[in-house]
Order: C-alpha cells, then structure tokens, then sequence
C-alpha cells in the first residue's frame, strides 16, 4: 500500500476553485431570497387561504419533502424539455433549489404563522389594516423571528445540498471540482479541499445569518 | 433507436428499489451503532472525548453529503483499497447517519431529567449502569419521532449513491431514461416509488410527535 498526495495541482487551480465559490454562493444565496418568497407565500395559503390553495400546498410539501432532491431535478431538467420547457442546467438548478426549499421552509414559517397570538391578528382587524395589511404589517416580522433559527438552518442544508446540482453539470463547487479531477487526476486531493471550502461555507453561512439576525431582530419582546 | 418504456423497464425500476432499501438499512444499522457512540462521546464527563465527538458531528453536519461519498469512493482508491461504489456508499452513508443520529440522541440523553441521573447515582449504579439501565432507556421514548424522520432523510440521500455509479432506485431510472427517453414517466415513477417509501415514515414520525407532545401536556 502507497501512496502519494499531490495538492500541488489542486492549489494551482485556486482561481477556478474561488470562481467556483462565488458560483455556489451565488446559486444558494438567490435559492434562499425566492425560496423564502415562494415559502411565505404557501404558509399564507395554508393558514389564511380558502381550502382548496392549503390542500395545493399541503401536496406540494408532502411531495417535495418525501422525495430525493437528486430525482427532483432530474425531474426538471429531463422532464420540463419532454413538456416543451427547455432550460439550461443552471437555470434547473435554481429551480430545482427553489422548489426544494420552498416546500421545507413553508412547513416552518406556517409554524411561526400559527405562533403568532389571535389577539395581535384581531387587534389589527380593529384598526381598521386590511387582512392582507395585516399579515404585512403584524404577522410575518414576529413569525419570522419565531421560527429564525430552523428557517437558517434549512438554508445551510440548501447551500450544502447544492452540490447535487453538478450531477446534471449545472456550474457551482462541486462541478469546478469534477473538472480539476478530471484534468489533473488528483481526484482525492480536490475532494478533500472542496469538502473544507464547503465547511468554511457554511461557518460564514451561519455567521451572516447571526448578523443578520442581530440587526433585523434585536427589537425586545414582552413575554 | 429508442427502448419503449413497457413491463420490463418497470420492473427493473421497482426491483431497483430494493437496493435504496438494502443501502438504508445498512446504513441505519452501522449508523445506529456509530450514532450511539458518538452520542455517548457527547455527553461523556471525558472533555477529549467530548470534542471528538462535536468535531465529528461539525464536520459531517457542515460538508455536502456528496463529498463525504466522493471522499470514501475516491480516498479508498487514493489509498489503493479500491472500494466499489455499493461499499463506498454504505461506508459514506454510515458516517454521514453517525453523526447525525449521534447529534438527535445526545439531545436525548440530555432531555432525560437530572433528577433521573442523581436518582441512579445515589443507588450506586456507575456510569455505565446508569446509561444503559435508567438514562438511555427514556432517552429511547423522547428520541423516537425524530429517529423516523431522520430515516426518511437517509432513505432519500441513499439517491446519492447513484452519482457514483451504485445502481440504485435514481440509478436505475437514469439507464432507463437513456435508453427510452421518458424523462416524464421515469423520474415520476422513480419518484413515486420514494414517496411510497418515505411518506409513511413521515406520517409514523409526526404521528409519534403528536402523541409526545399530548403525553407531555397530561
């Protein structure tokens, strides 16, 4: 048994691998902003909508949630040309994204929705706010903040589980990656940094969201 | 010239499924063990053992599943062990459900009341009498919906394998697709086949939730 590690070759190719992280971030950053839209979206539907549109997103969320993300953008991206949707492999992969995270996400804000006191909803409505202005103006910042913590963490889940989408070689890390091992034959070597810049990735992930969390949510709460 | 999509390419689908099945219990299994190791490591009064076992749970937690297989796959050929893709997968899923399960069970232990663990001790029992006779016992009962619906999870990670070139139930609709070009009957059966697999689980998972939390409310 020997062997030698060459991370000579993996180095050099470190401004591939940079464009590479941008890619990623890039690809997870826009999954997570329309992911979120999508989610709040159907968690309204769910808890405020007629009947019919929660039964939509209840399949919808059962369906995307019980099925493997690898088979779902095969779905796409095989699929949609058969139906007369052509689209290119990144732009699949952010639909793909979106259409993953959206189904988890719904499922925790509709648990922040329905964490919100009836009290504040009516005291609303007696102001005179629209239902829609309701949801706007008194619901959704609260119920945001309730569920913050399981809604960030789904979405390093997102980042991480974007590498799939180099299977149908749509570019983010993982695709940079396969090139260097193709071209350099030091398939270890690449995988094994890769692997840590995804690390690094999602350390700086949560850090942001901490940020972001300090600033958006430092309001005080009565309880 | 194209394969029609008929009996037999259903078949070799369906029966590709058992191969999804065999990767997840397999891993389940080797990642029940490694899980109860790790969870153990966790709340261990050993501070050496306790970081051993949050850096193996950061690291599988925080790097794509994807790259723990390819690391297994090409790492084993890297060393000259030269692993098939079915062993590389049930190693890599294997790591992967240690830790995540290590991480579920060690909020377990922790949920079981202090009460319980003073209790044990001033009986005499040692450490690991006290585990395995009063604190993992009821770590058990508060672990079990989250346990179902990590299966589910690592049901649908096992679809990974296919990447490496494991035929699975993904794998098997791939060879299918390129040979009958039906991406919309392929990928919805391969689809409705994890659904049939994972949705029960999910169902059992939030039904166990559901009766914790009246348990809890008595």
């Amino acid at each position: 048994m020997s062997f030698t590690l060459r991370f000579g070759p993996v180095f050099e190719a470190w401004r591939e691998l940079a464009a590479g992280v941008w890619l990623t971030l890039q690809l997870s950053a826009s999954a997570m902003l329309i992911g979120l839209l999508v989610a709040v979206v159907c968690a309204w539907a769910k808890v405020f909508g007629p009947r019919w549109s929660g039964w939509i997103v209840n399949v919808y969320v059962e369906v995307i949630r019980n099925t493997p993300f690898l088979v779902q953008i095969f779905f796409i991206f095989f699929g949609l040309p058969a139906a007369g949707i052509r689209l290119s492999p990144d732009v699949a992969a952010l639909a793909a994204l979106v259409v993953n995270v959206g189904a988890y996400a719904t499922e925790i804000i509709r648990a922040g929705i329905q964490s919100i006191h009836t009290g504040q909803i009516e005291a609303g409505l007696a102001l005179g706010l629209r239902p829609v202005q309701v949801f706007r103006l008194v619901i959704i910042k609260p119920a945001l903040r309730a569920v913050y913590p399981a809604l960030t963490s789904q979405f390093i889940l997102l980042m991480l589980s974007s590498s799939v989408v180099s299977a149908i070689s749509a570019d983010d890390l993982t695709s940079v990656a396969n090139n260097i091992q193709s071209r350099t034959f030091t398939s270890f070597e690449v995988y094994i940094v890769v692997t840590l810049i995804y690390l690094v990735l999602s350390l700086a992930f949560a850090g942001a969201f901490r940020a972001i969390d300090r600033r958006v949510f430092s309001y005080p709460v009565a309880r | 010239m194209l394969r029609p999509f008929g009996p037999n390419e259903v078949l070799f689908i369906v029966l590709a499924a058992q191969w999804t099945i065999a990767l997840s219990a397999i891993a389940f299994l080797g990642g029940g063990l490694g899980g109860l190791a790790v969870a153990l490591g966790r709340v261990s009064p050993r501070t050496w053992l306790r970081r051993l076992a949050t850096g193996f749970i950061q690291v599988f937690q925080g790097t794509p599943l994807l790259m723990q297989l390819f690391l297994v796959f090409f790492g084993a050929n890297a060393f000259g062990l030269g692993l098939n893709a079915w062993v590389a997968a049930a190693i890599a899923l294997t790591l992967n459900a240690s830790a995540f399960l290590g991480e579920i069970w060690r909020g377990s232990i922790q949920a079981v009341p202090s009460g319980q663990w003073e209790a044990g001790t001033s009986l005499g029992l040692h450490y690991g009498r006290l585990m395995r006779l009063v604190v993992l016992p009821q770590a058990f009962r508060i672990a079990l919906p989250s346990t179902v619906g990590f299966l589910v999870q690592l049901i649908k990670g096992t679809s990974l394998a296919a990447i490496i070139g494991f035929t699975e139930l993904t794998r098997a609709g791939q060879i299918i697709n390129n040979a009958t070009f039906k991406p919309f009957l392929v990928f919805g059966l391969v689809a409705a086949l994890y659904f049939a697999m994972c949705w029960p689980l999910s169902l059992l998972a939030a039904w166990l939730e559901r009766r914790m939390a009246a348990a809890h409310a008595r």
